[in-house]
């Protein structure tokens, strides 16, 4: 009997972790408001990144402020390979980031181990 | 709480449990207080160093995301609730497991985070190197300022010993100076008036006055430091395997563990603790750090070390496309040569020949021009006034120098006057020696020949010869003729010349060469730009102009060809270490997998979560050694002569 419990409680589970992490879910997407020629926009650093797809406008000078208040060293820097930022962000503190807004075009960001991924959206 | 802290914290209150786990079989030693003891030290190692993993695991499994941390989560807190369900109904418990792993997971960390911070130390290197402050010309006095102080067209002096602050041309004084941080030149360079001097290299013998002409982001340091950065955060195409791995990995082993319960308990009808704890090392030895640790830190530590060479690889894609390369194109000029033409040979009277040549020359710009007048100067000799002057298109110049007509210019030009036997028959000599010759006359009358020739630098030849050992074809591009060009290819030895390449088709020949296989090109100028651009590899001599060093996929800030040799041979030592880092990461995971889970059980091959969380650290930690090692690796050519 238990053994038939367990076989369906497993599969079960199996059914929730592929509909969980596989499925289609919405991302969480910010756009910047353009002030005094600055856009800015929090980004908050727990368990991945909120908002995980940032949108910027071309031309304007723009700054990421990171939070980290997760723990996990995984997180402990942020990486944009193609501006070649390397960040440390020292827990509980914000860092903030300035971005190069001149060439429009869709970039990535990454954790210090790539596990975590974020977008970055010029236009 | 730090994760050194965490550690700590987590060791020292699991060493009684490791101390009971070996010395219980041996002696029987038990832990006093039993089952109670072991719960409140796990519960103390949960709380404190175990809680922070929970907590960043529920973050991202709110976000749809999965980590490590989830892994290591699930695996410590399956191990610590079940042990209390199990100790409130009288079974086996396994405290020890959910605390030693979290102190294994931690040790991995701790290394690591050491690890990290050393491999990605180069650009931090790079960036003290700057000067501080410089002493400026302002108002007529010699003043102190910070560098940030220091503009364009601004007189700095440099004293013995200090550092050059900025980039710029010296105006007064001489001296050597030790340019090894910036080119990895280890000879300290004579310098002169007149001479460029680069910010953050070190003045020797001499005080030198020179004026600013790149500062703040424009100096080569800073250049240097922000092609490094950017290498170092890049991307290697190979890294999108892991990327894509990392995405789904931890979910998948999460319904491997699911799947290695429900077979232990469903199937083979084991005990749930028995069957749990497998769950619990698969999940636990499936840690991918190692994984996603592999590329970045081999590409790190790969790019600082060579940036210390003077070799600046811009970027992890450069890197793996340079393990294709099956032929080296050099440019002719500049490359394989110093760029700048010297008479070599005088014939006929050298004092008249040089003079007349001079006199004639010393209005022009034609480089050929620029090597006769270097050597009327070497020789003190007088260059007088001329009349008259005429250029003839694409054969030379007149004039009248002393009220008689004389030419310097080429074959044609000298085609209607009187050339003596015993001078043409020097002609031919010295086409064959690569040397470009040029007639002098005096009404209609050829009275001397100068040999003028653009040598290759020294290395040129053992570059070669050191790319030929690595099994590499070697080709010319040239817009010179077909005799010069050979026969400067004969002496640094070059398999093939492709001579009278027009400049806008360089790019075109190039192209035609990569049918056999991945380019590497190598150059300097403006016109160079399209071919680097074209190439596979682009490799652009740091001398070289803006354009072409942007154009580059690697450039050599030495002017040194035996660079191309180590810059290849660094570039594959990296891209290596990468394959066997990511070799490593994936045994571990893929090998630890189904012995964690009990496959091999039958022959007594297991692996307990203890065991798993020793190899997870150690995999970690054997990957970000294996990169830091990079720095120590040996490059050596491997041309036999050099």
């Amino acid at each position: 009997m238990s053994q038939i419990i367990v076989l369906i409680v497993g599969i079960a589970l199996i059914g929730f972790i592929i509909w969980w992490f596989f499925g289609k879910h919405a991302v969480a997407t910010e756009s910047a408001k353009v002030e005094n020629q600055q856009q800015t926009v929090d980004v908050l650093v727990k368990g991945g990144y909120s908002p995980e797809r940032v949108v910027l406008k071309a031309g304007v000078p723009a700054v990421l402020n990171f939070t980290r208040t997760d723990p996990s060293s995984c997180l402990d820097r942020v990486v944009f390979s193609d501006f070649g930022i390397n960040q440390e962000l020292p827990k509980g503190e914000t860092q903030a980031i300035k971005i190069d807004t001149s060439k429009p075009g869709t970039y990535t960001w990454a954790c210090g181990m790539d596990m975590f991924h974020g977008q970055l959206v010029i236009e | 709480m730090s994760i050194t802290s965490r550690f700590w914290v987590s060791l020292i209150f699991s060493l009684p449990m490791v101390l009971e786990m070996v010395f219980h079989p041996l002696f029987g030693w038990m832990l006093p207080g039993g089952q109670w003891t072991m719960l409140i030290l796990t519960s103390i190692v949960m709380l404190i160093s175990a809680v922070p993993f929970w907590q960043s695991a529920w973050a991202s499994f709110t976000k749809h995301h999965a980590n490590m941390d989830t892994l290591v989560a699930i695996g410590t807190a399956t191990a610590y609730f079940y042990s209390m369900y199990a100790m409130a109904t009288g079974r086996e418990v396994f405290f020890e497991s959910a605390a030693v792993v979290t102190t294994f997971v931690l040790l991995g960390q701790v290394f690591e985070e050491r690890m990290r911070n050393n491999a990605s130390n180069a650009v931090a290197k790079l960036v003290d190197l700057q000067a501080k402050d410089a002493e400026v010309m302002r108002d007529n006095q010699w003043v102190r300022l910070p560098l940030s102080e220091v503009v364009v067209g601004d007189q700095l002096r440099a004293r013995p010993g200090e550092k050059i602050a900025v980039d710029g041309v010296i105006v007064d004084g001489q001296s050597t100076i030790d340019e090894s941080m910036v080119t990895g030149e280890s000879m300290p360079v004579e310098k002169k008036v007149g001479d460029s001097v680069i910010g953050a290299t070190i003045n020797g013998t001499g005080t030198v006055t020179y004026t600013a002409k790149k500062v703040g982001d424009d100096t080569m340091l800073a250049q240097i430091v922000d092609m490094v950065k950017k290498a170092q955060n890049s991307h290697a195409p190979i890294q999108k395997l892991t990327d894509k791995v990392s995405d789904i990995f931890v979910p998948v082993v999460l319904i491997i563990a699911i799947l290695t319960f429900m077979v232990w308990y469903v199937i083979v009808g084991a005990s749930v603790a028995n069957s749990l704890i497998f769950a619990v090392s698969v999940v636990v030895i499936a840690c991918p750090c190692a994984l996603g640790l592999a590329t970045p830190t081999a590409l790190m530590v790969g790019t600082g070390r060579s940036a210390k060479m003077g070799i600046l690889i811009k970027n992890g894609e450069v890197l793996e496309a340079v393990n294709d390369v099956k032929t080296v194109v050099f440019d002719k000029t500049g490359t394989i040569t110093n760029g700048k033409p010297i008479v070599t040979d005088v014939i006929g009277d050298r004092a008249t020949v040089l003079a007349t040549a001079a006199a004639l020359e010393a209005t022009s710009e034609h480089p050929l021009a620029t090597a006769v007048l270097a050597q009327a100067k070497a020789d003190d000799l007088k260059v007088s006034e001329v009349s008259d002057f005429k250029a003839v298109e694409g054969k030379g110049v007149t004039a009248l120098v002393g009220g008689k007509r004389a030419f310097v210019g080429n074959d044609k030009l000298a085609a209607d006057s009187v050339l003596p036997d015993e001078l043409q028959a020097q002609v031919a000599d010295l086409q064959d020696q690569a040397k470009t010759v040029v007639y002098v006359g005096v009404e209609n009358q050829v009275i001397g020949l100068i040999a003028i020739q653009d040598a290759p630098k020294p290395s040129s030849k053992s570059a070669i010869a050191a790319l030929h050992a690595r099994g590499l074809k070697t080709v010319m591009l040239t817009g010179d003729n077909v005799r010069v060009a050979q026969a400067i290819a004969k002496q640094v030895g070059i398999d093939e010349v492709i001579a009278d390449v027009l400049p806008g088709d360089k790019a075109d020949h190039v192209q035609a060469l990569q049918k056999d296989g991945a380019v590497a090109f190598v150059g300097d100028g403006i016109n160079d730009a399209p071919a680097l651009t074209v190439a596979d590899v682009g490799i652009a001599m740091g001398s070289g102009t803006d354009i072409a060093i942007e154009s580059g996929g690697i450039v050599l800030v030495k002017n040194d060809l035996m660079d191309v040799d180590r810059a290849l041979a660094l570039s594959k030592k990296t891209f290596n270490r990468i394959k066997l880092n990511l070799f490593w990461a994936f045994v571990y995971n893929v090998l630890g997998i189904p012995v964690a889970a009990g496959l091999f059980y039958a022959i007594g091959l297991t692996l307990s979560p203890e065991f798993a969380g020793l190899a997870m650290a150690l995999s970690s930690l054997s990957v970000v050694t294996s990169s830091v090692l990079l720095n120590r690796v040996k490059i050596e050519s491997k041309a036999v002569t050099a």
